[in-house]
């Protein structure tokens, strides 16, 4: 409990982390809050094509005639939706696995690396263009085939901790005291792990954003008529150099949550970090 | 020094042991998964007119009328006798998928010496100086590189080339650079005159799709560098060494430097098969054809074949990287050989 409020103190103290709390609050509010009361529906192509920004169109509208402020609200609640059920499924599975072969060692950590390696060799992009052609193109199947390759990140780190922690006394008293591998993960090993794990989970939705918008952009994350950022760029993108409002919008937005989540990382690996 | 060897040689033959047996299994997997994908042939079914014969001595022709195991036990002997099997249009998928694969790896060993070479130079020069104008500059660069996707990144420095293109033209230096000097689309038609033609011509077509893919690994090899080069700059062993009077230089070269490269090399074989999928993206952006492009057309035409030779290249790929990068972990740093 005192040490939660002092790596809380010390995380204040990093400035830029705090800006991008701030910025990704805004965000997600902002995302909420617009739909509530914006005239124009995101799927609506009703509207002129190529409207440069103006009074009703604060972003303009794109070739087929989608207002861009709808769009990237949508873009935006989809992209973090994604990015952080990847994150959360994918840490989960991967600490989960990962504590148990840095623990157990012996045939659990085996199989638990050659799974690893197997998707590391594996080549993402083409299995994931695979799978969402064999599931449907929803939001919640995307964000659990990004899952599917995100976990080993997770798992291989944990492994490492679990391993050092498992040597140290507390653990082994533990154990001598008649715990068990259960008791002693999540009682003794994960509470110790705690820093790692939050500064991996941040960075994982980080890149789970920009990796929904690569599969995106070639074709193969979000279907239409839904839309995530990376959707909305690849639509957009040969309008690129006539017409830059509707590359700029999506892309800002896109680079800030990226950054917003990169400083967050780095304030919470500093915070925890002092304490050692 | 002779031991030395054998211990690394004997360290690579395991770590290959381990690799090949993992590769076949992700074959076997990746091959039901394709099989799963779709009937490649349906669209030529389900066209009017379609001559069902026809359609069937096809798909007995690609075996598609046989049991997944058996098939891929067929595929695979073929695999490795040389023989990759044909895409649904007949062609050998080992021309396709090879020609394709020069395109892009190419791009990526380019962009990977490129971001190595430069972050690792960034990374010392911002540890050296730490929390002095280089270092906020190079962090501040490397984060914005993080934050961006590689997509963006070619987006945007396709559209600055075009403008670049048309200062070169201002100036009236086409006729040095040629007109357009940097190709924003495919470098296949490199037709030179002589060798410097050919040097400016590649450099022109190479350029922007190479600094693209480096960009992100570039921040990533910056970022690693600097932090293991100012945790071995706090060691004490670099401690003793400046104190007995060995020059700055030296110190951070001989004695920082070669430890710090350690969790590079980690880096280097993690990030490869990213690298892999960014080069793929990058080349759809410059209409490239490479290995991008046969993903799109095999993917939207479930050709069974095509997908494996391309999956199955790229995995190779990126065990052999590994395998780089194990051997010069053993080479920065002698605990790992032994045990």
């Amino acid at each position: 409990m005192r040490r939660g409020r002092l790596v809380l103190r010390r995380f204040r103290r990093h400035r830029l982390a705090m800006a991008g709390v701030v910025a990704l609050a805004v965000l997600v509010l902002a995302v909420l809050i617009v739909p509530l009361w914006w005239p124009h529906d995101y799927g609506d192509a009703s509207f002129p094509p190529f409207v440069p920004p103006n009074a009703e169109f604060p972003l303009g509208t794109n070739k087929i005639g989608l207002d861009m402020l709808a769009q990237i609200v949508r873009g935006t609640q989809l992209s973090l939706l994604i990015a952080v059920t990847v994150s959360i499924v994918a840490t989960t599975l991967g600490v989960a696995l990962g504590s148990l072969a840095g623990y157990r060692r012996g045939f659990t950590d085996a199989a638990v690396s050659r799974l690893t390696d197997l998707f590391l060799i594996v080549p993402q992009i083409a299995v994931a263009a695979i799978l969402v052609k064999v599931f449907d193109g929803s939001w919640f199947t995307v964000a659990l085939i990004l899952s599917a390759f995100y976990w080993t990140q997770s798992a291989r780190i944990t492994r490492g901790e679990a391993m050092s922690l498992a040597q140290r006394e507390f653990v082994e008293s533990a154990r001598a005291a008649g715990a068990g591998t259960a008791r002693i993960i999540t009682r003794h090993l994960l509470p110790n792990m705690t820093g790692t794990i939050a500064v991996n989970a941040t960075l994982a939705v980080a890149q789970a954003v920009l990796l929904e918008a690569g599969l995106s952009f070639v074709g193969l994350g979000v279907q239409l008529p839904d839309t995530s950022l990376g959707r909305i760029i690849f639509d957009n993108y040969t309008q690129f150099s006539g017409r830059p409002w509707l590359f700029f919008w999506p892309f800002g937005v896109l680079v800030l949550i990226s950054l917003a989540l990169n400083f967050i990382g780095d304030g919470l690996r500093d915070a925890f970090d002092a304490r050692t | 020094m002779g031991e030395d060897e054998l211990n690394l040689t004997r360290y690579v033959l395991r770590r290959l042991a381990i690799s090949v047996p993992t590769l076949l299994v992700a074959t076997f997997v990746c091959f039901l998964l394709v099989a799963a994908a779709g009937d490649p042939l349906a669209e030529q079914r389900s066209r009017p007119g379609a001559n069902q014969d026809a359609i069937a001595v096809l798909a007995h022709e690609l075996r598609l009328d046989e049991g997944v195991v058996p098939r891929y036990f067929h595929w695979l002997g073929g695999f490795l006798s040389g023989d990759w099997g044909s895409s649904i249009a007949l062609e050998p998928v080992f021309d396709k998928v090879t020609s394709a694969y020069g395109v892009t790896f190419g791009l990526v060993i380019g962009a990977e010496v490129l971001a190595l070479v430069t972050g690792v130079l960034v990374g010392v020069v911002a540890a050296v100086r730490q929390y002095r104008l280089a270092d906020h500059v190079a962090t501040a660069l490397a984060f914005l590189l993080f934050a961006m996707p590689v997509f963006c990144i070619a987006l945007v420095l396709k559209d600055f080339a075009v403008q670049l293109n048309d200062w070169v033209r201002d100036l009236g230096l086409t006729g040095l650079l040629g007109n357009p000097w940097i190709r924003t689309s495919s470098p296949e038609s490199l037709e030179s005159h002589g060798f410097g033609d050919l040097v400016v011509k590649y450099i022109g077509a190479y350029l922007l799709p190479t600094l693209a893919v480096m960009a992100v690994s570039f921040a990533g090899y910056s970022r690693f560098q600097r932090a293991s080069m100012l945790e071995t700059l706090n060691t004490d062993y670099v401690r003793t060494a400046r104190a007995k009077g060995i020059s700055p230089a030296r110190v951070i070269f001989r004695h920082a430097f070669r430890n710090a490269l350690i969790p590079v090399a980690t880096l280097f074989s993690l990030n490869f098969g990213v690298v892999l999928s960014g080069a793929v993206i990058t080349e759809r952006v410059f209409n490239w054809n490479g290995m991008g492009s046969v993903l799109v057309t095999a993917v939207n035409a479930d050709d069974p074949y095509l997908l494996m030779g391309w999956i199955v290249l790229i995995g190779a790929t990126v065990v052999v990287a590994n395998l780089v990068a194990d051997v010069c972990y053993g080479v920065l740093d002698p605990r790992i050989r032994v045990g």
